[in-house]
């Protein structure tokens, strides 16, 4: 009996917590994300229409290099200390492109650096990207399984 | 045996009240710009202390928040009896490394945001017990350490929600003595783990309100006093959220503290 009650009142404060807690503006959040991210996006396209155009490339070629710049573009301003004041703003506006993707990587890398490059570079570096590795290779294995008895 | 000194469910009534002789505060740069900034005894200019990482920054804050203290009562560091202390890192590295060049004997305390507390009514209870006569009561804490701890990495790229809140860089730290002319540590009510299943990392005000708001009502029912008796009821770092979700539920509990009670995170920003 006590320990229902308990469990009410715990459940009744959540509920006070839930609803009275101060909610982040998601309707600017939104906007800067869409701004932001579409910014990332245009210079992205960019990039690719240089690369596929003057340097003679197939279009599959000048995507995979798209990638390298955009992923070199992410990890510099990260290391200028840009990167996490564009994201304070732009939220998944600049976490979901593959600039924030580097951003994630080198962050934890920067910050261990002081505790060595064994254990602290290499060893701490995929700590934010590595659930998106294990479970994105994983399920692309599994997809590409499925796929082959499929077909 | 009884035990002489306990009142009410959870509180310690001193009898031979301990004084505060001195007390030291250390911040960082934005601490520094804060509304407090002219009560602080140095303010940093670089959060890295002239050291080469956040912890050895944060360690050497403690050092030098307890030598300022020191300094003030006109003592030596061999005078101090016992240093209690600690702060927010795995085992309490910037307290115990502090603790090792000041050589001082040292009691490590972890009580996260309430160390300050727990270690001023330790050293109280130190004193009053007549153990010691001359304690140094400390803490620290420091963002990036903090951050590291805890959170994600400074370079990290994500948004803060409205309701986390900032760890202080700082060290403060005071002395305690079984002769002084005050101001003097007369009670003090240990609270409860109280956990009402906030598992929100970034709202730590509504997880710790409960706690604090059934610390203090305990307090005035063991001790009789009334919250109008205080000058200022502070809590260490519920933020403006927490402390106005404290409030709500101690008027439930019939005690009406609004005017007379603040919050060190508040202050301090």
């Amino acid at each position: 009996m006590t320990r229902r009650l308990q469990t009410n009142e715990k459940k009744n404060y959540q509920k006070l917590v839930e609803n009275t807690a101060p909610k982040p503006n998601y309707f600017t959040n939104c906007i800067w994300a869409f701004v932001v991210g579409g910014i990332i996006c245009i210079i992205g396209q960019f990039v690719h229409n240089m690369i596929e155009n003057n340097l003679g490339l197939t279009h599959l070629e000048a995507t995979n290099a798209t990638i390298l710049v955009m992923i070199f573009l992410g990890a510099a301003l990260t290391g200028l200390g840009v990167y996490d004041r564009i994201g304070k703003k732009a939220g998944a506006g600049s976490i979901v492109p593959i600039t924030g993707f580097a951003n994630s990587v080198v962050s934890p890398a920067m910050e261990y650096k002081r505790e060595g490059f064994i254990f602290g570079v290499a060893a701490r570096m995929f700590i934010l990207a590595g659930p998106v590795l294990v479970y994105g290779i994983t399920s692309s294995v599994i997809v590409g399984i499925i796929y082959y008895l499929l077909k | 045996m009884v035990a002489l000194k306990k009142i009410g469910r959870q509180t310690i009534k001193f009898l031979n009240p301990p004084s505060i002789l001195t007390t030291a505060s250390i911040v960082g740069p934005k601490e520094g710009e804060g509304p407090l900034a002219q009560y602080y005894d140095e303010v940093l200019e670089d959060d890295l202390f002239g050291e080469d990482s956040w912890e050895k920054a944060e360690s050497k804050l403690v050092k030098e928040a307890v030598k300022i203290a020191i300094r003030k009562a006109k003592l030596k560091i061999p005078d101090i009896e016992f240093m209690l202390g600690g702060d927010l890192l795995n085992q309490l590295m910037s307290t115990s490394f502090a603790a090792r060049d000041l050589e001082i004997p040292f009691y490590g305390l972890y009580g996260a945001c309430s160390t300050m507390a727990e270690s001023l009514n330790l050293a109280a209870v130190l004193i009053d017990g007549g153990y010691a006569d001359k304690v140094v009561a400390t803490t620290s804490s420091h963002f990036s350490s903090a951050e590291r701890q805890f959170r994600y990495p400074l370079e990290l790229g994500n948004q803060r929600a409205p309701t986390a809140q900032w760890t202080v860089t700082g060290s403060g730290a005071a002395i305690l003595t079984s002769n002084g002319n005050g101001p003097f540590i007369t009670y003090s009510t240990i609270g409860k783990v109280i956990d009402f299943g906030i598992v929100d990392s970034n709202n730590m005000g509504a997880a710790m309100a409960p706690a604090a708001a059934n610390t203090i009502t305990t307090h005035l029912m063991d001790t009789g006093l009334q919250p109008k008796e205080y000058d200022l009821i502070i809590t260490g770092d519920l933020g403006k959220y927490g402390r106005d979700i404290a409030i709500e539920l101690m008027k439930k509990e019939g005690f009406e503290i609004v005017k007379n009670f603040t919050d060190c995170g508040i202050e301090n920003f």
